[in-house]
């Protein structure tokens, strides 16, 4: 292998995570300070045309792992096969997931070399690659740099860096890593769908709701429920039923307070936080969430910030772009009829 | 089982690694380059409750014990004491002055070797992260050094057997989750979904505030001169004031507000 730039392209079962393109994206300005090129590194069962795709969002060229035994993820042989491909390279970057954190980190152990997860900015200075990750839930940033250690290696917040312009007319060599597995010590089992809808992390909208949606006194739950706890459940469904209609006429991903989540209104998957995903969407819209410090960690870098919270005083005014003072079930149907009609849904 | 067919082999000896880390709710701000948390108190780093709980109800239902190690300068011993007041057997405090400012590669090696001195681990708990320097990585860094089983961010055990010491559990990708068979030892780092920890009791408390913490340093753990970080960290400072004037939207009716907000949103090109 030539290129001493790497990306590894993270996908769940050949499909890849838009945030691998935003890694070769980064990786290209890399490269070219270094005077290099990019080589895209797939690892898995039937992903050839992974290799193609990463091609054209500016990998250079393109090696391939492929192997029944890498059907599904495990990070004991991915990080085998990463740690083969990547021990000459100058960088490694792979976009941050669940996966690519294990398998980073895993992957330094076996180079003896630094890893630095989820960063937001990278620069070239004096030969070695400067980064900047956000510490402290995102109170405070950190420069970073891997000195004397190579691979230097490091995971991409999604959505933190451009997506490239895939460009079909784009070709270069994809060959495959020869390799060889250690003993894989798991068992893959099988899988428990999530549910469904748009991943959170890389939405490009989020509408969101937060203890307010339960917050109705005026809506009436049918006779049969009776227990106190299940009447706030009902109310915080309808609530949150008026929210996911803004989500659909926004094509968004709806996220929630973790307030609302430990309420049992909504599963943890779409918690936005210090203990949840964190988050930075074009535009993220907060319904009946105070914006709580934890809150904030996870969401206060998307780039519009609109909230609706009955109370004028409430902290995530101070973060947002716009803001509304108002009953979130008033407020929230009426934005999404807005939308409706200006964006000719 | 028979009672008397238990014997000792078959109970869990379990190791649980936890971090001392500043309150969450605490204001942090940045001097000369010195981080700096106010008056705000240290805590077991929010994640780790959950490993502790864990382990212990593990132990709660096969027997055995739990040993909490952390790795830092001496007022690590508060998060230890509040791992012993949960109901943790022993504490460990891994100390040394050339352990100050490790990375999660040397922090990894000397946490490994922490755990062989141990000795029989079956299984070693880990949080998802740590919520100051929000790296979570550790925990596959310490299963990858010992060569046993990572399980990340695991999200229920379905089933454990000390006997085959076999486990199964449902760990959590982006998009499902993944359920996955090992041996052990393994490695297990967990994620809150796993269980609702546990406040310390007055008797725990009790007992955690006479314990004596041994402390481990390098010499004894067989890493003197060896641990060199590979990362720097030449600048840290508070994220920039972003002075976002918020505008705040007005009209007689939801249905005008809505409708300005939509158009505010369009001329910013937002939407
Ligand atoms: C270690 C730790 C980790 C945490 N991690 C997270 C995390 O990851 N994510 C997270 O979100 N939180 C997290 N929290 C919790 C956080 O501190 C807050 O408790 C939580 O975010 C509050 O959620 P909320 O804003 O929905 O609820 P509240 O604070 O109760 O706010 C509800 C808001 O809704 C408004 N409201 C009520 N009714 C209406 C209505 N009808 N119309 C409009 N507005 C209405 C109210 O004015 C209020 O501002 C964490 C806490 C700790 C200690
Ligand atoms: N200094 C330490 N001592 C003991 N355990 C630690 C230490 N640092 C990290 N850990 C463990 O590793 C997990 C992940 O931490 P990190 O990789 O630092 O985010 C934490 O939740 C702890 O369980």
């Amino acid at each position: 292998m030539t290129n001493k730039v790497l990306v590894y392209v993270d996908h769940f079962k050949g499909e890849a995570l838009p945030a691998s393109w935003e890694a070769i994206g980064a990786a290209r300005k890399i490269a070219e300070s270094l005077g290099s090129g990019v080589t895209a590194v797939i690892v898995g069962q039937d992903v050839q045309s992974l290799a193609k795709q990463a091609i054209e969002y500016g990998a250079d060229d393109a090696v391939v792992a492929e192997s029944p035994a890498l059907a599904d993820f495990q990070p004991e042989p991915y990080a085998d096969v990463l740690s083969k491909a990547a021990a000459e390279a100058d960088v490694l970057l792979l976009p941050t997931s669940g996966r690519t954190r294990e398998l980073a980190a895993m992957v330094a152990v076996d180079l003896e070399t630094g890893m630095a997860p989820d960063v937001i900015e990278i620069a070239v200075d004096d030969g070695l690659v400067l980064a900047t990750r956000p510490i402290y839930a995102g109170k405070l940033l950190s420069k970073v740099v891997i000195k004397e250690r190579k691979p230097q290696i490091l995971t991409t917040r999604s959505r933190a860096f451009p997506k490239p312009e895939p460009d079909a007319s784009r070709s270069g060599e994809v060959t495959s890593l020869e390799f060889e597995l250690g003993e894989v010590p798991t068992e893959v089992l099988g899988y428990k769908e999530a549910a469904g809808g748009v991943s959170l992390t890389d939405a490009a909208v989020i509408v969101s709701g937060g203890r307010g949606v339960s917050n109705n006194p005026s809506l009436t739950p049918p006779d049969e429920i009776t227990d106190e706890k299940e009447q706030e459940i009902w109310r915080a469904q309808q609530g949150f039923g008026l929210v996911g209609d803004l989500a659909g006429v926004l094509n968004a991903a709806m996220g929630a307070s973790r307030a609302a989540v430990d309420a049992g209104y909504i599963p943890y998957a779409n918690q936005v936080g210090q203990t949840g995903k964190v988050v930075s969407p074009d535009l993220y819209i907060a319904n009946g969430i105070s914006g709580a410090i934890q809150h904030l960690a996870g969401m206060r870098t998307s780039k519009t910030i609109v909230a609706v919270n009955k109370d004028p005083e409430a902290p995530i005014f101070k973060l947002a772009r716009f803001g509304v003072v108002g009953d979130l079930f008033d407020v929230v149907p009426a934005l999404t009829a807005a939308f409706k009609e200006r964006l000719g849904k | 089982m028979e009672e008397h067919l238990k014997d000792k082999e078959e109970t869990l000896n379990i190791v649980v690694c936890v971090k001392q880390t500043p309150d969450t709710a605490a204001t942090v701000t940045v001097e000369d380059g010195k981080i700096s948390w106010g008056d705000a108190p240290l805590v077991l780093n929010p994640w780790d409750e959950f490993a502790v709980e864990e382990a212990l109800r593990l132990k709660e239902a096969h027997g055995g014990e739990v040993t909490a190690i952390s790795l830092g300068p001496e007022d690590a011993k508060e998060a230890l004491k509040q791992s012993l007041a949960m109901g943790c057997e022993n504490a460990i405090l891994v100390s040394d002055p050339s352990f100050a400012g490790l990375d999660s590669l040397q922090v990894s090696k000397v946490l490994a070797a922490a755990i062989e001195k141990v000795g029989e681990v079956d299984l070693v708990f880990f949080g998802r992260s740590s919520v100051d320097t929000d790296t979570g990585i550790t925990g596959s860094q310490v299963a990858r050094r010992l060569g046993w089983p990572a399980l990340s961010l695991v999200a229920v055990i379905n089933s454990l057997d000390p006997e085959s010491k076999r486990l199964e559990v449902e760990r959590m990708l982006d998009e499902s989750r993944q359920q996955v068979a090992a041996s052990f030892p393994a490695v297990i780092s967990v994620v809150k979904e796993i269980n609702e920890p546990r406040y310390p009791s007055f008797m725990g408390i009790r007992k955690a505030s006479k314990a004596e913490i041994p402390i481990w340093s390098a010499a004894e753990l067989g890493l003197e001169g060896d641990l060199e970080s590979a990362l720097t960290w030449p600048d840290v400072y508070a994220i920039p004031k972003v002075d976002t004037e918020c505008e705040f939207v007005e009209g007689e009716t939801p249905e005008e507000i809505a409708a300005k907000l939509v158009d505010r949103l369009i001329e910013e090109k937002v939407v």
